[in-house]
């Protein structure tokens, strides 16, 4: 069955000889409109599934709401994607090209996905503006990094993304004097400064007040569009706000997909989560 | 650009390379210009103990770079240190020649004692100064190196990586024991006669000695805080406090590190290359576990992440021992376990941090 697989693999009428292509450093392809392929993912960890049979799809420019309960495989996911987590099954292609499967963390990075952690992780011994530098997309080697200077090109860039995250006023702060709400804003704007094509942002509303949420909804929905962004999110409210398609994870695989409307008066959906 | 770059906006550290530069003029013209019996005259036995405290200096440099700023809390820094001491340890061995009590022209004393009719292949090239100063980079650079690239790739961190670099240094002192190894066993290097044609008892070549530990106690000063200021420097110390995320902002960790605790390495070794003439021997115990967790005590007194601090507390940590265990031997460990405690309960940022402290309440 395996061989057969790989067989397939070999023989697709898109991707004809691919092996042979370079790994890494390609410009993510978008050229069928979908950014992310998720298929036949499974991982089990001990013998327990925390991903079974997923499949997902993302559009480019789309903002995805992922629901479910606790231990339907939602951060897993993201680490398969970003390649923390190697899937026992499946694959996971970025746009048409860049097999995820056979980058690394870094690599991932590079070719354009950024990640939010659930608890927000930002360099606390920095100021603001030390951490948009160190996340600024460019040459991450050890030499180019040592010898890096910046340009005022890249000075401007930084104070774009302060101000699109609304901390202009905190760059030379240290970031671990930042409230919880503002180190999840920073950390979006780590984000930013990667020039990510799909962007993955796990609770990022999670112990903000209700004005920071509202904020957030409008940082993310205004990132949608030039950006993918994926949210991963317990709030239903703030969900509610944003999302426009919504997907409901459980048990590690996908249980329904539509708007928020739809989700809500699905029958399987009302009874393993929103029913509770 | 100017090398001085490095030291803007790092007053401490201005002070501190102020204070060697006067230090490494004024020693040597009180022990050469006063006469012996001047209350102001050092000795060239103070002039040598100082060294020897320089050269810990800037091994506790190396330490706190790996340590303060990456997040590597190396407990196997000893061993780089040795490994340089032994490299030059080697140089001065070959330089005997037919000095030694054997009068071999070749074979150092020991090799003659084991009745070795040959030079082993890997004492080749240490009549050669400038090999011996290459040994003494390369060779605790190159095990640093193989160590780090199978420790970093495999995601050891924190207590576990501290324990293999413990277990490291203690293999090696194993190894170094055996007399087969050809580093002369348990009795180690000695006899030392004369460096680069210079006698090691003259006044005038303990002097040089004192001189060069200043300068390349300086240099690796400069060195370090040419790293830290650069955003290599940056991404270290956000290694250090979210590995993670910056693995996941695109930099490859593993190799951040690598390079870093090289260098770190590099500098232990030419610390011990200077540490071996002035003491005048070089042998197993260097390796031991305890030296290699005597240098982080040294770095937590001092303060860590300022390179400064790990200077200074070697030197007073090291004068303090001198001081005990020539007045009272027996208290020196408890002493040296007591401070460690002390430091670590009272004074988390060491003694430039409390310094610190003062003088911005001031």
């Amino acid at each position: 069955m395996n061989s057969l697989d790989n067989l397939r693999g070999v023989m697709r009428r898109d991707r004809v000889f691919d092996f042979m292509l370079k790994k890494t450093g390609l410009e993510v392809d978008l050229s069928h409109g979908t950014i992310l392929y998720l298929e036949n993912v499974t991982v089990s960890f001990d013998g327990f599934k925390a991903i079974n049979d997923l499949n997902l799809y993302l559009d480019a420019g789309e903002l995805r709401c992922i629901i479910g309960p606790n231990g339907a495989g939602k951060t897993t996911m993201m680490d398969i994607i970003t390649g923390k987590t190697r899937p026992d099954r499946g694959s996971a292609f970025f746009g048409q090209n860049i097999d995820l499967l056979h980058l690394s963390e870094p690599e991932i990075a590079q070719a354009g996905i950024g990640r939010k952690f659930q608890k927000p992780t930002v360099f606390e011994f920095h100021t603001l503006f030390e951490n948009l530098e160190l996340s600024m997309a460019g040459d991450k080697r050890v030499w180019p990094t040592f010898r890096a200077r910046l340009d005022g090109q890249q000075q401007d860039r930084i104070d774009d993304v302060l101000e699109i995250i609304g901390l202009q006023e905190d760059r030379k702060r240290y970031a671990g004097s930042l409230s919880h709400g503002q180190k999840q804003w920073l950390e979006i704007g780590m984000l930013l400064m990667q020039n990510p094509k799909l962007l993955l942002v796990d609770e990022p509303v999670a112990g903000m007040t209700h004005q920071e949420m509202e904020r957030t909804a409008e940082l993310l929905t205004s990132l949608a569009g030039e950006h993918t962004v994926v949210v991963v999110e317990h709030d239903m409210d703030f969900v509610r706000s944003i999302a426009r398609k919504v997907t409901v994870l459980h048990q590690g695989s996908v249980l329904a997909e539509g708007s928020m409307d739809q989700v809500q008066n699905d029958p399987r959906v009302v009874e393993v989560y929103l029913g509770q | 650009m100017n090398i001085l770059n490095p030291l803007k906006q790092d007053l401490g550290g201005q002070l501190f390379l102020a204070i060697l530069v006067v230090a490494m003029l004024l020693v040597p013209a009180l022990n050469l210009m006063l006469p012996e019996g001047n209350p102001f005259h050092i000795s060239t036995y103070a002039i040598t103990l100082l060294g020897k405290y320089l050269a810990f200096a800037l091994l506790a440099i190396a330490v706190d770079l790996a340590w303060g700023y990456l997040g590597i809390l190396s407990l196997g820094h000893g061993a780089f240190f040795a490994l340089g001491g032994y490299a030059m340890g080697m140089y001065l061995m070959r330089q005997i020649g037919e000095r030694g009590v054997y009068g071999d022209p070749l074979l150092p004393d020991f090799m003659v004692f084991l009745n070795w009719d040959a030079l082993p292949w890997f004492w080749h090239g240490f009549d050669m100064f400038w090999f011996a100063l290459l040994m003494v980079m390369l060779a605790p650079g190159l095990l640093a190196f193989v160590f780090g690239w199978l420790a970093f790739r495999s995601r050891v961190t924190g207590v576990y990586l501290s324990i293999i670099t413990q277990a490291l240094t203690y293999a090696l002192m194993l190894a170094f024991f055996r007399n087969e190894m050809g580093f002369g066993g348990n009795n180690g290097l000695t006899d030392f006669k004369d460096i680069v044609g210079f006698n090691l008892q003259d006044d005038t070549t303990r002097i040089g000695l004192f001189v060069a530990s200043a300068l390349m106690l300086g240099a690796g000063y400069i060195a370090c805080r040419a790293i830290i200021v650069s955003r290599l420097g940056r991404v270290a110390v956000a290694i250090r406090d979210a590995e993670d995320r910056t693995r996941f902002v695109g930099y490859r960790v593993e190799y951040v590190k690598l390079a870093i605790f090289t260098f770190s390495a590099v500098l232990a070794g030419i610390a011990g290359a200077l540490y071996v003439p002035q003491v005048g021997i070089i042998n197993p115990g260097e390796f031991s576990p305890l030296n290699s967790i005597e240098i982080v005590i040294w770095v937590a007194v001092g303060g860590r992440a300022t390179l400064y601090g790990a200077a200074a507390g070697a030197i007073m940590v090291n004068y303090g021992k001198s001081y005990f265990t020539a007045a009272l031997p027996e208290v020196w460990l408890f002493a040296l376990g007591a401070l460690f405690v002390l430091v670590t309960l009272f004074l988390p940022r060491g003694v430039i941090g409390l310094l610190k402290r003062g003088g911005s309440k001031a």
